[in-house]
């Protein structure tokens, strides 16, 4: 990372980071969540609050994994709070309340196999989250919108 | 029912289920709080707790990362099952150990259970 960027993100007491997630690259997937979780880890955050951004992240991450084409994961941590945006370009989602429901899922055979498919991923994203949002357009893309207070009682 | 619950360490739970050790052979006096198993890695998300031991039919590297993401403190793998090399690797990485045992999931997972190993609801009560 560039010195200059490392100063402007002390200066304005923001740790920014933005990964790149590839689709259907199950070799790799939950990589991202996993970097994220060490660093969170290492700046010394408190355990329940890791637990939770790791679990929304690795739901995310998988959900582009499994369903889209290629994603971007847009981590941001202030002394407030942390916010992951994950934006991805798929297949979108047609009907969100559905797709938010336990227990829905369109996932395929190969993706079972591996353990998913539960239809658990969004809304377990949805209750490790303080703010949540969700938007879609069919055939372009899908975009979560996490946030976690650092001071957050939640679970 | 007034059964009597207990933290285990990895040793017993081994000699219980005559489990082969994958990984983590110097780590047997880790102590796992409680247990659980399950093949969804969704519902380990959802329900899995930090300190809990798995038991899981699973064997891609998933099993693994999905453990290190919920805190789960070791794996066993029923039915002689074993995972592939990339889970091996992470869980190498992570400090996370690995067991099998020939027993299928509901002999494993009785065994555990009649030895007094809680639930993860069943441990949160207790903490
Ligand atoms: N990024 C995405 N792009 C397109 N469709 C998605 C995306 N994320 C979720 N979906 C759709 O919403 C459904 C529900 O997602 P959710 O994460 O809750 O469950 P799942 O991925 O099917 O199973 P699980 O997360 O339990 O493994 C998916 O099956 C899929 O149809
Ligand atoms: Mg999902």
């Amino acid at each position: 990372m560039k010195l200059r960027k490392l100063a402007k993100m002390a200066i304005e007491n923001r740790i920014e980071h933005s990964f790149v997630i590839k689709g259907k690259d199950f070799g790799n997937a939950g990589n991202v969540s996993t970097k994220i979780k060490d660093l969170l880890k290492e700046i010394g955050i408190p355990p329940s609050i890791i637990r939770r951004v790791a679990i929304a992240t690795y739901e995310a991450e998988m959900n582009v994994v499994m369903y889209a084409n290629h994603g971007t994961l847009n981590f941001a941590l202030t002394p407030q709070k942390i916010e992951i945006v994950v934006d991805d370009r798929g297949p979108g989602i047609e009907d969100i309340e559905l797709a938010m429901q336990e227990g829905y899922s369109t996932a395929t055979e190969e993706m079972r196999e591996m353990g998913f498919g539960a239809g658990m991923g969004l809304p377990n994203i949805k209750k490790n989250s303080d703010e949540f949002e969700i938007t879609s357009e069919v055939n372009k893309g899908t975009k979560l919108r996490i946030v976690i207070y650092l001071d957050s009682k939640n679970e | 029912m007034n059964r009597k619950i207990k933290k285990m360490t990895l040793r017993e739970i081994k000699d219980l289920l005559k489990c082969e050790v994958i990984t983590g052979d110097d780590n047997l006096d880790l102590e796992v709080l409680s247990g659980g198993g399950c093949d969804l890695m969704s519902d380990v998300l959802a329900f899995g707790k930090p300190g809990m031991l798995l038991l899981t039919g699973l064997t891609n590297a998933q099993s693994v990362r999905t453990a290190d993401i919920v805190d789960i403190k070791a794996i066993i793998y029923v039915r002689g099952k074993r995972p592939d090399k990339e889970g091996i690797e992470l869980a190498k990485k992570k400090g996370i150990p690995l067991l099998t045992t020939k027993l299928m999931m509901f002999e494993a997972c009785g065994i555990l259970y009649s030895a007094g190993l809680p639930g993860v609801n069943e441990a949160e009560k207790i903490s």
